[in-house]
């Protein structure tokens, strides 16, 4: 078979015996070794290829918290404060006023044909513009005549225009809904705050139903956005995964020039515990290359913007209530029970540091029950974590994937609004999780923010807020720690760190090829590396090509 | 009647184990003809005589006799309005919420849809648990609300706890849920017009497959002859009635027009009357 030998100005290949060299050789989609290339022509025959003479070469990157629907979502129309990468390359600049964002959605209007066809759009952030608030009355400027709906960056609030609330019904006096604000006039302003009050309107506005599914070309285009940010690998985090959908990933993630290794995992919702563990193990058995099927995501509680995480005393710092359990108690035991039983992985989303301590007792009881040497079972965002927490899930052999970019986009209504200035200085606690020696990786929870695992290293190096306050000294961690967490460390939460994460012999041919290096870029400049492509079984994608 | 009517819809609430599958199984036993359609929030623990079950399609089981049972997994609104556009409409929506669901955050969501309207929220309690349950590290304050939010709480499962402890639990329920009319219950067999307002049957004795729990509740008709303000009427006829679980009928206003009056509880509901009814209200109550 052939070899070849690729050539860079830098390798970082996260094996400390070697951790930089210049040059890689691979064979059969593997890496057989790293080194100079004289070491490497020992293995026979090869073509040196000198495609990346000037660039730096890392491992694959590894997305260890993201949702596949990044790529459907590129379909609406984007209105979000930061500039933004779409899958076909083109940055859409950030809008920074509610001007900007009707301007943006009348040009989108003028595109459309069919006069009823409604004009969806989506990661609005008020926040950023004082809070002053989108109305129907603004929407109506674009269109009177057609329904338009702009999704918040959140995913929680929803605006929409009048001509939509009145295809739901709801453009009349005598509403009492705490989701739904009034205006002077006794009608609703047009935004819609919860799930169960968005649904209802969302299917009028052209949001599909089921936010987390991801269609074909929302699957293809996830994978343009994983090259275009130096991802081989890359979760997605909760899909109901019925039998079509598999059918479709297999497929899809099957092509040839297909260039991301997909792992989705199977939502807790909608079927008993026993059902899930069954349909689990079958999935697992569909497992290809590109497709890691066989763990299981478990919805705990829900955000902490959205007051619905459920936080320990003294509870959210504006006086809002406790938030909701997702899961109760007994079914969460006995899916973690079941799990360890079975060998099966669990990763769990808690916000609150109140579900994360659900979490920790459960999993305390369950390995009483069933000791499991190394079961992995990793805490997802577990913002509000505190340092006791650390210390439990070390104990447990827990993992924890961080939410390190929330940070940025939400640190300052933390600070000011949801959890107050002393628990916001520990959320997303990546320093304590290291001092404990809790594996750790940290993610961007894509679409919700960006798609970036450079950019989602910058924020836990600087913890830096959108208003450019730092929030956290103390657990900033240094920018060696975050290329780890963004490699190995998220591929040892999906127990793919023997395949993956790093550049050494035996592993997949898995690189991250980068313009600048991230090692001697100022640690403040980490998020400006500029990613060329990636390599992925071997395979070259650049990203001008896609 | 002159327009479609809202399809009512029940939310029946209450901590695992409490006995809401079996409450949902009873209603199925004695639809007795009426099309119910059931949401739950998983199929696993609707244990249907598979006798009952004529179709099987997804989320969707058809039952004998007009009856549906469907599962909403994640999203609960889309589902209440899936249902409530199938063919033929049914009767009457009964949603199973999940044992950690608010009840009363469910209630103020379906306010907001068009084609339906809230019959009411029955919470389960079991007898043996509800109040030890009260005061768990994680579940306190979700059982608080759940019982804070009910209409009508089952205080079930009575036959397993000594009259001395159920006194206390029911003594206790009283201060926690100070909305609610309590029904003592065993297996969770409540009288079907009892669970579901249904105006119909309210005029018949009540049957709920378990006649010694009839015994506890009484119904008697009030003719209504004089005109009324309803909202006055509903508001001092839930004060003066000791044990009210339900009432519903048709009144005159002060302007001649006829109104439906609906009550559960202690919540009423005033609307616009279909054509041709005669006034007078149907009352049931629960010896205290």
């Amino acid at each position: 078979m052939t070899i070849t030998i690729f050539s860079a100005r830098k390798i970082i290949t996260m094996n400390p015996a070697r951790s930089n060299t210049t040059h890689v050789a691979i064979r059969d989609g593997h890496v057989l070794g790293s080194g100079s290339l004289e070491e490497l022509a020992g293995w026979g025959d090869y073509v040196l290829d000198e495609t990346f003479k000037d660039k730096v070469i890392m491992p694959g990157l590894v997305e260890g918290h993201s949702h596949a629907m990044e790529g459907t979502l590129w379909k609406y129309t984007y209105v979000g404060f930061f500039d933004r990468m779409d899958p076909h390359g083109k940055v859409w600049s950030g809008v920074k006023a509610i001007g900007e964002v009707l301007a943006r959605l009348k040009e989108s209007e003028a595109k459309l044909s069919d006069p009823d066809a409604p004009l969806p759009a989506w990661s609005l952030d008020p926040i950023y513009f004082d809070n002053e608030r989108v109305t129907r009355q603004d929407l109506d400027k674009v269109s009177e005549t057609r329904p338009i709906g702009v999704m918040h960056a959140s995913g929680h609030i929803l605006n929409v225009n009048s001509k939509a609330l009145e295809l739901a019904g709801l453009l009349k006096t005598g509403i009492d809904h705490p989701g739904v604000p009034l205006g002077e006039d006794g009608l609703p302003t047009g935004e819609l705050k919860g799930p169960d009050v968005m649904t209802p309107v969302g299917v009028h506005v052209g949001f599909d139903r089921d936010m987390l599914s991801c269609d074909e070309e929302g699957l293809i285009d996830f994978a343009k956005l994983c090259v275009r940010t130096g991802v081989t690998t890359a979760t997605d985090l909760a899909a109901r995964l019925p039998d079509d959908a598999v059918a479709m990933m297999s497929d899809v993630t099957g092509r040839d020039n297909y260039p991301a290794r997909i792992v989705p995992l199977r939502f807790h919702h909608g079927v008993t515990p026993v059902d899930l563990i069954e349909h689990v193990l079958k999935l697992k058995e569909l497992s290809s290359d590109r497709l890691r099927l066989g763990m299981i995501k478990v919805v705990v509680d829900g955000s902490i913007q959205g007051f619905s995480a459920r936080i320990r005393w003294p509870g959210y710092y504006n006086g809002a209530d406790n938030g909701l359990w997702y899961i109760s108690p007994e079914q969460l035991r006995e899916i973690i029970n079941m799990s360890l039983e079975k060998g099966i992985h669990i990763h769990t989303h808690t916000n609150g540091d109140e579900a994360t301590e659900l979490v920790l007792d459960c999993m305390e009881e369950g390995l009483r029950q069933y000791p499991s040497l190394d079961h992995r079972f990793t805490l997802q965002h577990c913002q509000l974590a505190d340092r006791a927490q650390f210390r439990r899930m070390a104990k447990l052999g827990m993992c924890v994937n961080l939410f390190a970019n929330h940070h940025f986009y939400w640190g300052d209504e933390h600070y000011n609004l949801t959890v107050g200035p002393e628990r916001a200085l520990r959320m997303n606690a990546c320093a304590t999780a290291l001092e404990n020696a809790v594996p750790m990786a940290i993610h961007s929870d894509a679409p919700i923010t960006p798609l970036g695992p450079l950019f989602t290293a910058w924020c836990a190096v600087n913890r830096l807020t959108a208003s450019g306050r730092t929030q956290g000294e103390s657990e900033k961690i240094s920018v060696a720690d975050a290329l780890y967490a963004i490699t190995l460390g998220a591929a040892y939460t999906l127990k793919l760190d023997g395949e993956i994460g790093s550049i050494e012999t035996g592993k997949r041919a898995d690189f991250a090829i980068l313009e600048d290096d991230p090692e001697s870029i100022a640690p403040e400049k980490l998020r400006d590396v500029k990613v060329w492509g990636t390599v992925q079984d071997g395979r070259i994608f650049s990203a001008a090509d896609l | 009647m002159t327009q479609a009517q809202n399809i009512p819809v029940t939310i029946v609430g209450g901590y695992l184990g409490s006995g809401k599958t079996t409450l949902i199984n009873n209603l199925l036993r004695h639809a007795d003809g009426k099309k119910l359609a059931i949401l739950v929030n998983e199929f696993g623990e609707l244990p249907i005589d598979a006798d009952l079950i004529e179709a099987e399609e997804g989320d969707v089981i058809s039952l004998s006799g007009g009856c549906v049972c469907c599962s909403y997994g994640n999203d609960l609104t889309s589902a209440v309005m899936d249902v409530a556009q199938m063919q033929p409409t049914p009767d009457h929506i009964v949603l199973e919420a999940s044992g950690v669901a608010l009840p009363g955050a469910i209630a103020s969501s379906l306010s907001l849809l068009n084609n339906c309207s809230l019959d009411g929220i029955v919470v389960l309690a079991d007898a043996e648990t509800v109040k030890s349950k009260s005061t768990d590290k994680y579940m306190s304050d979700t059982i608080m609300r759940q019982l804070t939010d009910a209409d009508i709480v089952l205080l079930n499962k009575i036959d397993l706890v000594a009259s001395e402890d159920l006194h206390a639990t029911r003594e206790w329920l009283n201060g926690c849920s100070n909305n609610a009319s309590i029904i003592e219950t065993k297996h969770s067999t409540a009288p079907i017009a009892v669970v579901l307002q249904d105006f119909e049957r309210q005029s018949q004795p009540l049957d709920s497959g378990a006649p010694q729990h009839v015994d506890q509740f009484h119904t008697y008709k009030l003719d209504m002859e004089k005109s009324v303000d309803p909202k006055h009427f509903a508001e001092e006829l839930i004060a003066n009635t000791p044990g009210i679980v339900r009432a519903k009928g048709f009144v005159r206003d002060k302007s001649g027009d006829l109104k439906t009056v609906q009550i559960v509880g202690k919540r009423f509901a005033i609307s616009e009357s279909p054509d041709n009814v005669e006034c007078g209200m149907v009352v049931i109550t629960v010896q205290p």
